[in-house]
């Protein structure tokens, strides 16, 4: 067995902006099984930050616990990471965001991590639309503890064992947007030809972004009559719409029928093009995209693709109105400014 | 694009691209990992069915495997593969009882060889355990041909080539030394069943029409005349200012070779610009290390006698130009012409074939450059009965050439005695074995390692330089070998897929260090290769493609940089991909028409 990547790359392997190949944001070899969703994600991940030529420095990824939450060591190699506590990665987020709001933020986590012990935090992170990008490698079940069914297993799937769900399913998407996460998607992984620019996007967006992909577990869960194996996601999934990225001043590529194509222009000028396959969806309209999903579900349908976007509402710097300097770089007279301002601020309140 | 059809023998032959290249097709990976696993017997002994000269050839290839390398597209430096068959060679046991013993039970015919260098002995050890009763003639004392009388000892001692000559001559050839053949006409009436002609280059081109020539000729030699008398030690010293003309191997040989015969002002003077000399790299490299001036661009313009003595050669100065073409013309520069002083010239600027022997009226056709017509598959002459290989037959190559010639030349010579078809060759033998050996195991080192090539060490050129026989490389010792044999990407253990298997799950895409492994819309072939993640400009490597997969996509390798480390099969859930070895052996006589009957008796 191969712990080891090659240290070789193709020689002709492009570079982007600043200079850097793929390797330069990948990590280290995978463990987890052969075949997993979970790599397909990672992949994506490191295509996403080479494409938007981001400094692996200024990335921060943290997670919690479970084959998701492993993930992490397998791509950018070359950024911050932080493995936390079993669903308590929103805090250790909240927590580093809140010191350096400089940086881009991965949470990485999986169905278990967040719809289950992670729940409490996950749905407070949210609801404080903290800016970063909140991955869930949903795979329906604990594929670190043998296949469990997992909170968001769907009623009726069966699993490998042959046992049947009796429970009703967790939908993180719908949570989300209940919640008001100001950017929800959903995916596969095995779709990055839509999975890379959405997560384009996501890191691009300034708020919460919350991204629910569903990524097979190769080994508990890919077995005929679960609906979360390879061949059932396939088969059931529904695209919202064609999404492209178009990041800030470069020139739009792809031309779609009038009516039909919808744009969104991001904070930093960039631009989500998306070309709608369906009409009755506004993707700025939570009511809409609350109605589509439920059709979906009733038709036994993924949905995936940018499901609601809203760049309108303050992520928790804005709301806080914390300082324009990270606080990691505050100096001790911008922190302790004296006695003077003391008594300046209780003026203040008499 | 169609499936790639892997069922062709050729298709994974040429992704190994050492073997491919190779004129002998030498199962290279092969060997180099016996060497690895320190089996050094079992590595001469694969060198040895496809070669014959692994000895020999350690130390004297032309190597065209290595520029092929695949090493050399993902790094810089190919793998030292000619010096890896030298440790084999060196290393060996006892090989002979491996290798097919004689007596042999006589068919019955009778095939005279003329000439006994590379081709015609790789005829001879071809033929011989077939039970046909081999008639080898030559002028020379021994066996070797140009081995013998043009490759200096400090590069192929005597020793080693002895012994790889007596291993095919000890299997019953009829060996008559000291004999010229004058007459192909008498060799036919003695009613041999067919006759092998590799007779080689053996003429040395002269500069006959150059002003001085007749007048200095005392001091004036051709150059592989020259060293076949050093080697047979008829020559045993040279004057001290020796001009050597010519930029190939030959030219190489004879300056180093007047190095230790007492030339001090050894001066290599050449046409063409230093970087398009024929001589290979390293055997300018070891010149120039031997205090050998290399001087470029000079067109010789008389050789310079005074009061009968040669004093030296006058040249023009001259610059390669090219047409948009690529043609290159030699054009003068405004310089003056160049003196250079020499007491002696060795004139080393080709060789040429010549069949003054072959009588022009037996129906064996020449050519307008007297050369005879030979078939390039059959080696057949336009006279059925005689064959031809090696330098005789279309011109100087090399000794591996020769080889591969003699391969086929024997092959063809067996079916014509059998009265069968010369066109239908034999397919060659192939097998392809998975290497699985557990989850993620593999029966072959699949870990690439970061190395770079290892220089072969060479003996002081203090020493070297006084003994001709002193042999100047001293050849890999063997940690040095592993180290080196573990820079092989194993190219022969394929990348094997199965679209019927795959789940696209992206894990080898994903994973593959080298980007090759790509999921996409088919197309016609110069679109997909656009289409790769990293584009396949590269088109002397072909893509592996797949059947449809399930989504209506195919699976697209490029195989141009596939370091063949395994990865994306380690991380396949579904064995959709396998690394499976692949041998191929290009069918020699013995092995015609069974297939691949063991060499051991």
């Amino acid at each position: 067995m191969s712990y080891l990547k090659p240290l070789f790359s193709h020689p002709k392997l492009p570079k982007n902006k600043i200079g850097y190949t793929l390797k330069e944001y990948e990590g280290s070899l995978s463990t987890l099984c052969a075949g997993c969703g979970h790599d397909s994600i990672s992949a994506a991940i490191v295509r996403a930050c080479f494409e938007l030529s981001i400094e692996p420095h200024r990335v921060a990824k943290i997670s919690g616990i479970g084959c998701s939450s492993k993930t992490p060591t397998y791509f950018l190699g070359n950024s911050h990471g932080f493995n936390s506590v079993h669903g308590r990665m929103p805090s250790v987020a909240t927590g580093a965001n809140m010191a350096n709001k400089e940086m881009v933020y991965f949470g990485v986590s999986g169905d278990g991590d967040s719809a289950s012990i992670g729940m409490g935090q996950f749905v407070h992170v949210i609801r404080r639309n903290l800016n970063m990008v909140y991955v869930v490698m949903n795979n329906g079940c604990y594929g670190l503890t043998k296949g469990q069914d997992s909170a968001t297993a769907d009623q009726g799937s069966i699993s490998k064992s042959g046992h049947v769900n009796p429970f009703q399913a967790i939908d993180l998407a719908s949570l989300a947007i209940e919640l008001g996460a100001s950017f929800v998607a959903q995916s596969f992984s095995g779709d990055k030809q839509q999975l890379i620019p959405l997560l384009k996007a996501a890191i691009q967006h300034q708020g919460f972004a919350f991204l629910n992909v569903i990524s097979p577990c190769v080994t508990f869960n890919n077995n005929p009559g679960s609906t979360k194996s390879y061949d059932y996601v396939r088969e059931h999934i529904e695209a919202t719409s064609v999404l492209d990225f178009v990041p800030h001043q470069e020139e739009i590529k792809t031309q779609y029928d009038e009516g039909k194509s919808t744009r969104v222009e991001l904070h930093d000028g960039s631009e989500i093009q998306l070309n709608k396959l369906s009409m009755d969806w506004n993707p700025e309209d939570r009511v809409s995209v609350v109605s589509a999903l439920q059709n979906a579900r009733e038709k036994q349908e993924i949905l995936t693709g940018l499901l609601y976007i809203n760049t309108e509402w303050k992520d928790l710097h804005g709301t806080l109105n914390t300082t324009k300097t990270p606080l990691n770089r505050l100096k001790e007279e911008e922190l302790c400014p004296g006695t003077e301002a003391l008594n300046q601020i209780n003026i203040g309140f008499r | 694009m169609k499936p790639t059809n892997t069922r062709d023998p050729e298709y994974y032959h040429k992704v190994v691209d050492c073997q491919y290249a190779c004129p002998a097709h030498t199962p290279v990976p092969e060997y180099i990992r016996l060497i690895a696993a320190e089996k050094y017997t079992e590595a001469y002994m694969v060198n040895w069915e496809s070669n014959v000269f692994p000895g020999v050839l350690g130390r004297t290839c032309d190597r065209p495997c290595e520029p092929a390398c695949r090493r050399v597209r993902v790094e810089e430096e190919p793998v030292a593969i000619c010096r890896l068959k030298r440790v084999a060679a060196d290393q060996k046991g006892d090989v002979k009882q491996l290798m097919p013993q004689g007596p042999f039970p006589p068919n019955g015919k009778r095939i005279a060889l003329i000439g006994g260098g590379p081709a015609s002995l790789t005829v001879a050890r071809d033929l011989a355990p077939l039970g046909y009763e081999i008639h080898l003639f030559d002028e020379q004392i021994a066996g070797g041909g140009m081995m013998r009388s043009q490759i200096p000892s400090f590069r192929l001692p005597e020793t080693v080539l002895n012994e790889e000559v007596g291993f095919i001559l000890d299997m019953g050839i009829h060996t008559q030394f000291l004999t010229y053949v004058s007459s192909l006409r008498e060799v036919l009436s003695q009613n041999y069943d067919a006759v092998f002609v590799g007779t080689g280059a053996p003429k040395g081109k002269d500069l006959t029409n150059l002003p001085g020539r007749s007048e200095g000729a005392a001091s004036i030699h051709i150059g592989i005349e020259w060293l076949a008398s050093v080697a047979f030690e008829h020559t045993k010293s040279i004057s001290k200012k020796v001009i050597v003309l010519g930029g190939g191997n030959t030219a190489m040989d004879c300056c180093r070779t007047a190095r230790r015969l007492g030339g001090e002002e050894v001066k290599v003077v050449v046409r063409s610009p230093f970087s398009e000399m024929k001589a290979s790299p390293w055997e300018k490299e070891d010149a120039m290390h031997e205090d050998i001036q290399i001087f470029d661009n000079h067109v010789p313009l008389s050789f310079e006698v005074e009061n009968g003595k040669l004093i030296g050669m006058k040249f023009q100065k001259v610059k390669a130009v090219y047409d948009e073409k690529g043609k290159r013309q030699l054009i003068p520069t405004e310089e003056p012409d160049v003196f250079i002083e020499a007491d002696e010239v060795l004139v080393a600027i080709g060789q040429q074939n010549s069949f003054p022997w072959i009588e022009r009226d037996l129906g064996l056709e020449f050519d307008q450059w007297e050369m005879p017509v030979v078939d390039r598959t059959t080696f057949q002459s336009t006279l059925p009965k005689v064959f031809f290989g090696g330098d005789a037959a279309f011109g100087p190559e090399n000794v591996i050439t020769a080889v591969a010639q003699g391969h086929q030349a024997a092959v063809s010579i067996h079916l014509f005695c059998q009265g069968k078809d010369l066109m239908d060759r034999p397919s060659p033998y192939t097998n392809l074995v998975s290497q699985k050996m557990g989850i993620h195991e593999w029966s072959y080192d699949s870990q690439i390692a970061a190395d770079h090539r290892y220089a072969v060490p060479q003996a002081k050129k203090s020493v070297t330089l006084k003994d001709r026989k002193k042999e100047v490389e001293l050849g890999f010792d063997v940690p040095t070998a592993y180290k080196e044999t573990q820079r092989c990407l194993n190219c022969d253990v394929q990348t094997v897929f199965s679209a019927d298997r795959c789940i696209e799950c992206d894990a080898c895409m994903d994973v593959c260090p080298t980007s090759c492994i790509n999921f996409t819309e088919n197309a016609e072939e110069d679109q997909l290769r656009l289409n790769l993640l990293v584009p396949a400009e590269n088109t002397s490597q072909d893509l592996l493609v797949s059947e449809n997969l399930k989504t209506g996509r195919v699976m697209v390798k490029d195989e141009d940089v596939c370091l063949h480390c395994g990865l994306c099969a380690e991380r396949c859930p579904t064995s959709a991909w396998d690394m499976q070895k692949y041998f191929y052996s290009v069918t020699k006589a013995y092995q015609v028409p069974a297939p691949f009957p063991s060499l051991q008796k």
